[in-house]
């Protein structure tokens, strides 16, 4: 292959098509990540054993909760809740962490001297946390689907849907935030709002169908919600195509207001 | 693979460009601090004279900026190796970043290869080679697996191994990058700004760092490229650098360019020196007419002399003649020649405006 670059004589470049391409790049900047995140043993049990000891903290409080109204089970609040929570604790604040960490190394500058793209550092650096973290949820599902009553998702394509939203909405958010902390260290308060506000509000500890109409209606609007609701629907099987459409739509919606602020605002060097 | 003979040919870089300026800097400007691109500004870029003293640092913003670059041009032909010289602060980094297309110009414009480094990044990327004056090399990854991820995304990338032993890293290739030293880091940032046979070569204090052998290696590496055809444009603040390597330099100081050209026209830009110590009883007047010696101009502080001179023998010379015939010892006597230390300390000294 590369041989092509040059000609026999070894005096030309030929043209761009011979360019090393985008996806190799990819892969490139994704293995290297994924050694890093192989070689911070600590980082890697946080968001390996977070999400789980979470869950198994929440169940008692979450047995205790009227679900049976509205049409739920300890079992359908808890498994969706865990695959949030690798969401936010695993792919969210671990790559937040990496991003300043990089920037500050100046890691972002020097491949900016290089061939790949922009968006190619940003989705690089990513690609082994978006990876583990989907892995873990497909363990998650897997498991669960042996171990508890809940089953195997009845309606998958709504937990995909909801799990690819979630995704690009936690990169998104993540690139973001890594904006407003200058240090690793400070990077793990920048993700706090993030995470509370998700936590809180977006349907992990306490399902928005058991709130108030009223409440819910703003809570449904914050950045995991739809991400939730739809990983939710993967095993109730959902609202009406109304609601899910509405939900594709608000996610859609933050991944795009992810994307612009990331676009104008990432720092790509630390503070002079 | 042919990969052995890619440096076979001094004319491998050759082709339709062989004739054009490969870097071609007009009034170029850059300003931290205060915000974007000034609407009042001819993005073109225009002839620096009568503007460059204009005051109004202050932003649109109502910040003060602060301005790094302040209107320079210069232009690198192909296969040339072009050293920016200058202290610490004179804007060397800056005008660098630009030239790499890492941040976009304030005002004035920049051509790499024929392109806008800034908006057309991707178009030279593959064709440049980057070192940057601190590496940025995630920390816990060998120097190993940095050149090989950055192999991954390297067009025309040598293999690993042999770009390793080419800065002679390979017996450090498996060691943790936060355990290299300073100087084993720079050439790790080396070898990756060389992973590609880059046609042009944008290297930000190469040798900072390095022990004076590592130095003499790095220098020989970079005469190599040159001399296979690449173009080269680094900083530096040894003056021993420049001289080195340089086939033309220009000084910067306090972001414009305060002397450009070949070494040998930089050095004869400036005067040489003659100084010494009068002996008591005797004064600056009882010397033979200055003029008439070559003096050019002259300083006194207590009883110590100091004649500027573009002829030093005849104004030297002169001194020691009158010196003789009058029976008197001239102490401290130190006859210093134009040199490019000479030149840049007058220039850092801020003793010669541009």
């Amino acid at each position: 292959m590369r041989a092509s670059v040059r000609e026999a004589d070894g005096n030309l470049r030929t043209g761009t098509g011979a360019e090393i391409g985008s996806v190799a790049r990819l892969l490139s900047l994704g293995r290297a990540e994924l050694t890093l995140i192989g070689r911070n043993k600590s980082a890697l049990f946080t968001s390996l054993v977070i999400p789980v000891a979470m869950a198994l903290a929440m169940k008692q409080a979450v047995a205790g909760m009227p679900l049976a109204r509205a049409g739920l089970s300890p079992e359908t609040v808890l498994l969706p809740a865990t695959l949030g929570y690798v969401l936010v604790f695993a792919v969210y604040s671990g790559l937040t962490g990496a991003y300043v960490a990089r920037r500050e190394e100046l890691v972002l500058k020097r491949l900016r001297t290089g061939e790949l793209r922009d968006l190619e550092i940003l989705v690089g650096t990513a690609l082994p946390a978006v990876f583990l973290g989907l892995a873990q949820c497909v363990l998650l599902v897997v498991l669960g689907g042996l171990v508890l009553d809940t089953g195997l998702p009845t309606a998958p394509h709504l937990l995909i849907a909801g799990l690819a939203l979630g995704m690009v909405t936690v990169v998104g958010c993540a690139a973001a935030s890594s904006r407003l902390a200058g240090s690793a260290e400070a990077a793990q308060l920048a993700v706090l709002p993030f995470m509370a506000v998700s936590l809180a509000g977006s349907g992990m500890v306490v399902p928005l169908d058991v709130l108030p109409d009223r409440v819910a209606g703003v809570l449904e609007l914050l950045p995991l919600s739809p991400a939730m609701e739809l990983i939710r629907a993967g095993w109730t099987g959902g609202g009406t195509t109304h609601d899910t459409v509405r939900q594709l739509l608000t996610g859609l919606a933050w991944s795009g207001l992810a994307l612009f602020a990331v676009q104008r605002w990432f720092r790509w060097e630390p503070r002079r | 693979m042919n990969i052995g003979e890619k440096s076979a040919g001094g004319a491998r870089h050759s082709g339709a460009w062989s004739d054009a300026d490969v870097i071609d800097v007009t009034g170029l400007r850059r300003a931290y601090g205060g915000g974007r691109t000034r609407p009042d500004r001819n993005p073109r870029g225009r002839n620096e004279q009568g503007r460059s003293e204009r005051g109004g640092r202050v932003r649109p913003g109502g910040r003060p900026g602060f301005e790094a670059v302040r209107g320079i041009d210069f232009s690198v032909a192909r296969g040339e190796l072009f050293a920016l010289l200058g202290t610490n602060g004179a804007g060397k980094t800056s005008t660098l970043e630009l030239l790499e297309g890492l941040a976009a110009p304030t005002a004035g414009q920049v051509r790499v290869l024929g392109h806008d480094p800034f908006r057309e990044r991707a178009r030279i990327r593959p064709r440049i080679g980057v070192m940057l004056q601190e590496g940025g090399f995630p920390s816990d990854l060998t120097p190993e697996e940095t050149a090989r991820m950055w192999a991954g995304c390297t067009t025309g990338a040598r293999p690993v191994a042999e770009a390793l032993r080419r800065v002679g890293l390979e017996r450090r290739k498996d060691v943790r990058v936060k355990q290299l030293s300073g100087g084993e880091r720079r050439r790790l940032d080396l070898a990756l700004a060389l992973l590609g046979d880059p046609e042009v070569l944008f290297l930000d204090e190469p040798t900072t760092g390095l022990d004076t052998e590592a130095r003499h290696e790095t220098w020989a590496l970079v005469r190599e490229l040159r001399d296979s055809g690449a173009t080269v444009v680094l900083t530096t603040h040894y003056l021993e650098e420049a001289e080195e390597l340089a086939d033309r330099l220009a000084i910067l100081h306090e972001g414009r360019i305060a002397a450009a050209g070949r070494v040998a026209d930089v050095v004869a830009a400036h005067p040489s020196h003659l100084s010494f110590e009068l002996p008591d009883g005797y004064h600056l007047g009882d010397l033979p007419p200055l003029a008439e010696l070559g003096v050019t101009g002259h300083e006194t502080a207590g009883r110590t002399v100091r004649l500027r001179t573009d002829e030093l023998q005849r104004a030297a010379t002169g001194v020691l003649v009158w010196a003789q015939e009058k029976g008197i010892a001239l102490g401290r006597l130190d006859v210093r020649p134009a040199s490019l230390e000479e030149a840049f300390l007058q220039i850092a000294k801020g003793l010669e405006k541009a």
